[in-house]
């Protein structure tokens, strides 16, 4: 029993570098995965996303794929993750998302289902029959020749109902993206006169303020009774929390200052 | 080290993608997770290409990538058509396909 099972383990054994790399990334991967699932802000979820597949880049290095490692990095985190960046910046960073429960007990369900599911993935996996075989006979021309001797010949039918698949998704996207003008173009004039009969500020909004102790964009300007105006600092900055925007400085201590000087 | 540590630790991505498809309500969090769970497909099925000693699983791999690109350009341009007419990217807003 014990000999079968140090031949199993040497048949399956990686190497000590491997498994120095998979334990140290590995549970960076998880914990990311899980702030992606918690982080309140979308931003902050990209970000995690993004720190994820880095690590799984790495692992597909360390497993003797070097065209699929730099693969995803090049596709994954740089073209996918940076599209999401975009449309999270047109959709608005200050969009939260909202804590009310639609339906009750949907968090608890849905934590159990995802719990239960990947219990029964993993007590499915105790049962597989483990070989290594390695990728020294099928990479002994280079990974991607290898690779692109398959996809060539065995999967070359899949590769060409890929590309029109592409094409099919370029378009998709054009024609989703495309807004259809419905009313008459709004013209300067038309936007002049819309201003000032709307009675608000016909003028540009004031600038954030610039002192000799705040040079900075989030501190409001103020008023010439000393009070901070609102209408000086950036939606977007109030939406983030930026410390300054939340707690202007007081006029009063603009005004001890400025009369030391 | 066994290599079947990949393949729990694909696991473990995916059922943190599936619950975070379950839970977040922000569309965008929502295709996230959804990429989470191709990236974890995408680890078992070199994991086992590695264990099998051949290519096959990379080239599958490969071409989930590139169904994965094609999936994001046209979600990212649904996700920005619903936030056009209801100034929301909430999941919960969008529960009639037409308006």
């Amino acid at each position: 029993m014990t000999t079968s099972g140090q031949l199993l383990a040497a048949a399956t054994d990686t190497g000590t570098g491997e498994a120095v790399t998979f334990w140290l990334l590995g549970p960076i991967a998880v914990l990311a995965a899980l702030g992606v699932l918690f982080s309140k802000k979308a931003v902050h979820s990209a970000l995690l996303l993004a720190a994820t597949m880095l690590c799984l880049a790495v692992l597909y290095l360390a497993q003797d794929a070097p065209f699929l490692g730099v693969v995803q990095v090049v596709v994954y985190t740089g073209a996918v993750m940076m599209l999401f960046l975009f449309v999270l910046m047109l959709v608005g960073v200050d969009s939260a998302d909202s804590l009310v429960e639609t339906l009750r007990g949907q968090r608890i369900a849905a934590l159990v289902a995802a719990v239960g599911f990947g219990g029964l993935l993993v007590s499915g996996l105790g049962d597989a029959v483990v070989t290594n075989k390695g990728l020294k006979q099928a990479n002994a021309d280079g990974n991607v020749v290898g690779l692109a001797d398959l996809i060539f010949s065995r999967y070359v039918f899949a590769f060409e109902v890929t590309s029109a698949l592409l094409i099919t998704a370029a378009m998709g996207a054009m024609v989703l993206a495309h807004r259809e003008r419905h009313e008459e173009k709004v013209t300067q004039r038309d936007l002049s006169i819309q201003r000032f009969r709307g009675g608000q500020h016909p003028a540009p909004l004031p600038g954030p303020g610039v002192y000799a102790r705040h040079n900075a964009v989030d501190t409001p300007a103020l008023l010439p009774d000393g009070s901070p105006a609102e209408v000086s600092l950036s939606r977007v900055l109030i939406a983030l929390r930026v410390p300054g925007a939340i707690t202007p400085p007081t006029g009063e201590v603009v005004r001890t200052e400025d009369d030391g000087a | 080290m066994n290599p079947m540590n990949y393949v729990y630790l694909s696991a473990l991505l995916f059922s943190i993608g599936a619950s975070g498809v379950l839970l977040r309500r922000n569309a965008i969090v929502v295709f996230m997770c959804i990429e989470l769970m191709l990236n974890a497909t995408n680890l078992a099925f070199v994991t086992f290409a590695r264990m099998q000693g051949n290519l096959d699983g990379q080239v599958i791999a490969f071409f989930v990538m590139v169904v994965a690109a094609a999936e994001v350009v046209v979600g990212l341009a649904i996700i920005v058509t619903i936030f056009r007419t209801r100034r929301s990217a909430s999941v919960d807003g969008a529960n009639l396909l037409k308006y």
